[in-house]
């Protein structure tokens, strides 16, 4: 009887812990009137650079603290804290993604309650942070031009759970085959809701669009606690 | 490319259910995975054998059942499957348009398990 074959049915998430994680990140942040906000990309797509026009872009207007999870440097973090931005670098050692587990580190480490929004710059790579919930209350993500605009064909998942694309290095277009209208096609079929921008953090073409969605979107999450 | 802490995670889920049901071994776990995701199924069993040894669920066998992408057209709302590598190009069959919003394709869940 011992030996016979009996079913368990199971019923559950395979990352229901990672889930559960990140539900209790969101409404911690939510009760200090903090937006989270993950940022992902490829390597080299300048999500950096991003960051640092941000960092100047809301100076005075939105207090802002940054998480990064590049690779084993603390070079990113110190370029941040440079602007004046409280910065935090955790190491995630190879890891090919952040979790919700990581990110509460991150945020155990900040004086969260002082700041309106916490960036966390995720590791660069459009596979696997597109499958692990952080806790974010936004997902953003950075493509850049010479990555080409089939992107979307390759990583689909990542297309289709963030709320903003920003499309980088405009200022590389003249010089390139890149399709934008094939790309703003590929990217609404996959997810209609997306907003599109494109941006160029090298000569700051459009990045105060972005910065104006910052805000609308740190506003608006302040007004109603982020009660979506 | 991160199935090893999706395979830790199938383990901890599994205990976990296994706990206090008198199993002395995991035979089979029943897996529904989505084709959005990149997870290769060989990956998945070789991290579970690798770490799963010396629990009951050693030796046990990973059956993944993968969940088509089925799309609503925003337009027409016809249902319809799309082969996940032609995601972005594909327009609704009944309608023509494209843009839609995802059915199924994303699925990450553990279905049930066989035991002795």
């Amino acid at each position: 009887m011992g030996d016979a074959i009996r079913l368990i049915e199971v019923k559950e998430e395979i990352l229901s812990d990672n889930i559960k994680q990140a539900d209790e990140v969101r409404d911690r942040l939510r009760k200090t009137k903090t937006m989270l906000l993950n940022l992902m990309s490829s390597p080299g797509s300048g999500k950096t650079s991003l960051i640092l026009r941000t960092v100047e872009g809301l100076k005075g207007a939105v207090k802002l603290g940054v998480i990064e999870a590049d690779i084993d440097s603390t070079v990113d973090a110190e370029k941040v804290a440079a602007g004046g931005v409280p910065a935090i670098q955790l190491r995630t050692g190879g890891f090919c993604h952040l979790d919700a587990t990581m990110v509460t580190q991150g945020i155990d480490a900040m004086a969260v309650d002082e700041l309106d929004l916490v960036i966390v710059e995720n590791v660069g790579n459009l596979v696997c942070p597109a499958e692990f919930d952080t806790g974010a209350h936004k997902n953003v993500m950075i493509l850049s031009i010479p990555e080409g605009d089939d992107k979307p064909l390759k990583y689909p998942l990542m297309f289709s759970i963030c709320d903003l694309l920003l499309v980088n290095k405009i200022d590389y277009l003249p010089l390139s085959d890149f399709d934008m209208a094939a790309l703003k096609k590929r990217v609404l079929v996959l997810n209609p809701r997306i907003t599109i921008l494109e941006i160029s953090c090298k000569t700051g073409a459009g990045v105060e669009r972005w910065i104006d969605w910052l805000k609308e979107e740190v506003d608006a999450f302040g007004r109603d606690e982020g009660g979506v | 490319m991160h199935e090893l802490p999706i395979t830790e995670s199938i383990l901890k889920v599994v205990l976990r259910h296994a706990e206090g049901q008198n199993v002395r071994k995991v035979v089979t776990i029943r897996l529904q995975i989505g084709r959005l995701s990149d997870l290769e199924d060989e990956w998945i069993q070789r991290y579970f054998d690798y770490l799963s040894e010396g629990t009951i669920a050693q030796g046990a066998q990973l059956k993944i059942e993968r969940t088509p992408v089925m799309m609503r057209c925003s337009a027409c709302s016809a249902s319809y499957e799309v082969e996940a590598a032609r995601i972005g190009d594909l327009v609704c069959p009944a309608c023509g348009e494209g843009g839609g919003t995802l059915l199924s394709g994303r699925e990450y869940y553990i279905k049930e398990m066989e035991v002795q």
